[in-house]
């Protein structure tokens, strides 16, 4: 029974992951089919601030709710501004000049800061389950990864805001006709992309720890998961990471860790030959 | 504008694409010449940057003391970025065309067998620091690093009188992880414990929940973890979290090779066995000295002086008593020398050429990981590479290239 | 999502009307190739030509994403997969029948088979564009994954260890069909720059065909084509399984020089090989030479240098092409080659 329970958050905690490293990129490309190959390294600068504000004393909570987005938000507006502006549209582009961006920070920060830059640990402590113990810190990741989701996709079906950056999502023309500026609309998104991804980077930096490589490791699964979310980007993104997440528990128990890596990969292949068009794109039009 | 924009990218290219071929480097002749070749950049740069350090400070010190045999030593350095195929393009390049006398380097045991067989057909004496599996039988190269023979069998008895008789090991998932986790199991078997299982990671993990609750279900007292690279770390920093700190005893045979007592903060690091022939800790004059003047070469990089750059120190200098003990830079005189069981007394303590099997004898200590450094517990004197001595016979066939699988 | 495809379009293809013409081409570039393969180890150093036979190596991998996206508008990100799949399959048939020969015949085989059966689960399910290239790259990272954890005593092909991380050490070296010497580097340099003008020539000739003529059709308007009754599929899995084929000869060219490693399946590889194509110019079959060319010198340059990060310098250059010179470095080297003759005809 415990076990059982144990099972059940190990899964909730591998999909609350996937959701957490998704998200951002979800937003960026639901809004604006901007592929984000740096998208690992906006995770990254967001652990790094976090890191490094509360190696300098700053509260932990503080530097990961508040520095690390506001930081990440920063770079994210540089980034648009200078590059990704020119290039909305074309998809390839976009890709290949975020990968070069993606060497680039990489690079920066490598000769910046170097690679020795101690982590965090995980606040909280950890509680008994029986004869088991887990991180309280990782339910509250769980906490957060569901509070991201929700408050996302209400953000975009409520507010007025969320209303128009939808709108400029289905069409960009009708949009500017009715007085909205869409790359006003686009900046904004991206940006907001980018501070939830820094985010993220902080939430998950006291499990994950630090290097200027660390990104690498999940850009591949958040592009994956992203597109198989298909059109409805942040209800498919949470889907697609639930089944992943499973999978890769289920398989990772029973075999190894590299045949759950593996297992959750074959999973994507199969939904994208079942569902071509990603998991939702059979949901109702204009849906989230 | 446009155009000229694209005339002068079209001349400036050229000029890189001509570059290697037009410029020829014009050496003096009596220099002798030798390469490091190292992942100074790139996901392997915490290790390769400081033992690139060291091989240059050796160089520089054997300079100063008059060169070798009357002659200057220039040092060749090449960057490999963490990419095997440039280190296939530069073993070559320094081998045919810098003609060197030696090369120190290769990190991984990845790049070490791409650099090997070239650098034998090359007649290029090779020299590798890093700590490995074992069992690479080969004339041409000498092993400066441990083996899981000599560390496994000091750290796994002490770890389990320490914690108890029931271990569970969790190993990087590739030869390196599968020989070291076997050896575990040889080890805790010899000493009357019980090996619970093995579990192996990819060195992209970064998750490593399922395989802490798997731990905490088989309840061992002891947990070996040989986790390389670092992505690996969080397995440490997980472990801390979930509460199983100072529950289940931890201990590894290269905690501490890729700083992870850096990277990590005191809770969870601090009681963390490790073993390892070289810590900056070790206290005597010499090696104070030593650790001050490596601090001055490395500069602004913390990384402290490990087992990897220190014996990436070691390593020319042994060279140079090889090359004294030949009386010359030949390569067959100086296997030769080196093969006469020569000893090198670096700052650390000795380390002594096997010359049947071109692996060392070290001095071993085992340490506990306290406040970002190391507090040494244990130390055994010069124990030999037994494991690869035990299949690698070079008198009787010099000819072998074979790395031997070790362990089974 | 439609695919940008880039302006060059069929510019760089000299014109060489029908098969007649393309059989001069094809004679004049394996003259070319035969005159650098015994000439070059003359002029150059050992390593220079140990070095270089890397490059073509990665020159062929380089052509056969030009071909597939280049030309076919197929955004595979699986090339890097055939590649390995080219390289373990040599090694492993060499090593296990003796035979460097049916190491090369593996080489061709085993990447255009599974690219036979991938090709058929991708295009007869009609999935398009960046589907594509999720599900390629995911094929590679299974295949890294896989491949990385192989490092145990049970994953053996015959005689021949999986190695895992290390790879399959002392792949053999080519030898001539039954001899047992392995050629020199010299020899197995002429015999790469061979294979780099057979491949050349081979996606010459499929170009100039009907079925070359039908892909660039595909390309530029799918819908369009299937409407004048072409089958998109078939052509899509034949250019797809020829882009395998020429991908899996590179991954035996490049056994032969260093060892088989899953790297040759990694994400970074995968980028390197896009990078090539999309710097050299998509739409040209030599741009990707030329991309592939100019990334490599860079790179081995800049490890000798110890001056900048290489990662650093590498990003730029990426962002700096994909803003201002977006069709790559072969149409903008033609055009300006183009000006200078229009401005000296003038003047």
């Amino acid at each position: 029974m415990d076990y059982a329970l144990v099972l059940i958050i190990q899964a909730l905690s591998s999909i609350a992951m996937l959701i957490l490293i998704s998200i951002g990129l979800a937003i960026m490309f639901g809004m604006m089919k901007v592929i984000n190959f740096a998208h690992g390294e906006f995770l990254m600068i967001g652990a790094y601030t976090s890191v490094m504000s509360v190696n300098a004393g700053v509260n932990f909570w503080v530097a990961t709710f508040i520095v690390a987005p506001l930081s990440v938000a920063v770079v994210g507006l540089v980034v648009e501004r200078l590059i990704i502006r020119y290039l909305y549209g074309r998809l390839i582009e976009t890709m290949l000049a975020t990968w070069g961006l993606s060497l680039l920070l990489m690079g920066a920060v490598t000769v910046i800061f170097g690679n020795t830059v101690t982590g965090i640990s995980a606040p909280l402590g950890s509680v008994h389950i029986g004869a088991y113990s887990t991180s309280i810190y990782e339910l509250v990741l769980i906490f957060f990864a569901a509070a991201l989701t929700v408050g996302s996709a209400v953000f975009l079906k409520m507010t007025d805001i969320g209303l128009v950056a939808r709108a400029a999502m289905q069409n960009p023309d009708i949009t500017a006709v009715l007085g909205f500026d869409p790359n006003r609309i686009y900046c904004v998104t991206f940006v907001i992309g980018a501070a939830i991804t820094g985010l993220a980077g902080a939430l998950i930096a006291p499990l994950t720890g630090v290097s200027p490589g660390m990104g690498l490791a999940f850009v591949a699964k958040a592009f994956i998961t992203v597109i198989c979310a298909g059109p409805a980007v942040i209800v498919g993104s949470a889907l697609v990471a639930t089944t992943f997440g499973v999978v890769n528990t289920i398989v990772t128990f029973v075999a190894t860790p590299v045949f759950g890596e593996v297992a959750l990969l074959l999973s994507a292949i199969v939904l994208l030959r079942v569902m071509p068009n990603g998991l939702t794109s059979r949901f109702k039009r204009g849906a989230l | 504008m446009g155009m000229m924009h694209r005339r002068t990218f079209f001349k400036a290219t050229t000029g890189i694409v001509a570059a290697p071929f037009i410029s020829k480097y014009a050496f003096a002749d009596d220099t002798i010449k030798v390469a490091a070749i190292h992942d100074v950049s790139g996901v392997l740069d915490i290790l390769g940057k400081p033992m690139a350090s060291m091989v240059a400070m050796a160089i520089d010190e054997i300079n100063q003391a008059g060169g070798l045999l009357g002659r200057k030593i220039e040092l060749v350095n090449f960057d490999t970025q963490s990419n095997n195929q440039l280190y296939g393009q530069y073993a070559t390049e320094a081998a045919t065309r810098y003609r060197v006398a030696a090369v120190f380097g290769a990190v991984t045991s990845a790049s070490r067998e791409v650099i090997r067989p070239i650098l034998r057909r090359y007649k290029t004496l090779l020299f590798y620091s890093t700590q490995y599996e074992g069992g690479v039988c080969d004339r041409n190269i000498f092993c400066l690093g441990t083996t899981p023979g000599q560390k496994t069998v000091k750290i796994v008895p002490y770890a389990m009188k320490k914690f108890g008789k029931r271990v569970y090991t969790v190993a990087a998932d590739y030869n390196f992880g599968h020989i070291v986790s076997k050896w575990h199991k040889k080890v805790v078997e010899e000493n009357g414990g019980k090996f619970e299982g093995v579990e192996f990671f990819p060195l992209e993990q970064t998750d490593f929940g399922p395989t802490l609750k798997k731990i905490q279900s088989i309840k061992p007292d002891l947990v070996m973890a040989d986790l390389v690279g670092s992505n690996h770390i969080g397995f440490f920093r997980q472990w801390t979290a979930a509460g199983m700190s100072g529950r289940i005893g931890l201990a590894s045979t290269i905690f501490g090779t890729g700083n992870e007592q850096l990277f990590t903060n005191p809770a969870e690091h601090n009681g963390i066995l490790t073993s390892a022939t070289y810590f900056p800790e070790i206290d005597t004059p010499q090696n104070k000295e030593f650790v001050a003047r490596a601090a001055k070469v490395t500069g602004t990089d913390r990384s402290p002086i490990n087992e990897l750059p220190a014996m990436s120190y070691y390593a020319p200098k042994l060279w140079a008593e090889g090359v004294k003990a030949a009386g010359t830079f030949d390569r067959d005189k100086v296997i030769q020398a080196l093969e006469g069981n020569l000893t090198y007394n670096g700052p650390g303590g000795p380390v002594t050429v096997d010359g049947k099997c071109h692996h060392v004898s070290h001095d071993i200590y085992i340490a506990q990981a306290k406040n970002h450094s190391f507090e040494l517990l244990e130390k055994y004197d010069q124990l030999p590479p037994s494991d690869t001595a035990a299949v690698c016979d070079l008198a009787a066939n010099p000819n072998d290239t074979k790395q031997y699988v070790l362990g089974n | 999502m439609s695919v940008n495809t880039g302006a060059a379009g069929l510019k760089s293809l000299p014109a060489a009307q029908g098969f007649m013409g393309e059989g001069l081409v094809a004679g004049l570039v394996l003259a070319i190739a035969a005159a650098a393969a015994l000439g070059f180890p003359f002029v150059a150093d050992l390593y220079t030509t140990i070095n270089a036979t890397i490059f073509v190596s990665l020159c062929v991998l380089s052509l056969s994403l030009g071909l597939v996206w280049g030309y076919g508008g197929i955004f595979c990100l699986g090339q890097a997969a055939f590649f390995g799949l080219g390289g373990y399959s040599y090694a492993i048939a060499a090593i296990n029948f003796d035979s460097t020969s049916m190491g090369v015949l593996c080489s061709l085989g085993v990447p255009m088979v599974f690219s036979a059966a991938l090709g058929y689960f991708i295009f007869w399910g009609r999935i398009g564009d960046v589907y594509v290239g999720v599900i390629t790259l995911t094929v590679s990272l299974i295949f890294s994954q896989l491949l990385n954890g192989s490092a145990g005593d049970n994953y053996v092909i015959g005689q021949v260890p999986l190695g895992g991380f290390n790879g399959i050490p002392s792949t053999p070296q080519l030898t001539l069909p039954g001899a047992a010497d392995a050629l020199s580097p010299e020899a197995i340099f002429g015999i790469a720059v061979i294979c780099l003008a057979l491949a050349y020539i081979v996606c010459r000739l499929f170009l100039a065909s009907r079925a070359g003529k039908v892909m660039i059709a595909i390309r530029e308007n799918e819908t369009r084509a299937e409407l004048l009754g072409y089958d998109s599929r078939i052509i899509k899995l034949i250019t797809f399984i020829l882009g395998a084929g020429i991908a899996g000869t590179a991954g035996m060219l490049f056994a032969n020089c260093l060892t088989v490693t899953p790297n040759m399946f990694s994400l970074s590889n995968t980028a390197q090989i896009v990078i090539w194509v999309l710097i050299g110019g998509r739409g040209t079959l030599l741009g990707p030479l030329l991309g592939c060319l100019f990334i490599q010198l860079l790179s081995t340059k800049l490890g000798t240098s110890g001056v900048l990060n290489p990662e650093l310098l590498l990003g730029a250059i990426l962002i700096f092409f994909v803003m201002f010179v977006p069709s790559g470095l072969a149409p903008a080297l033609q055009d300006a080659f183009a000006r200078i003759v229009r401005r000296t005809r003038r003047g």
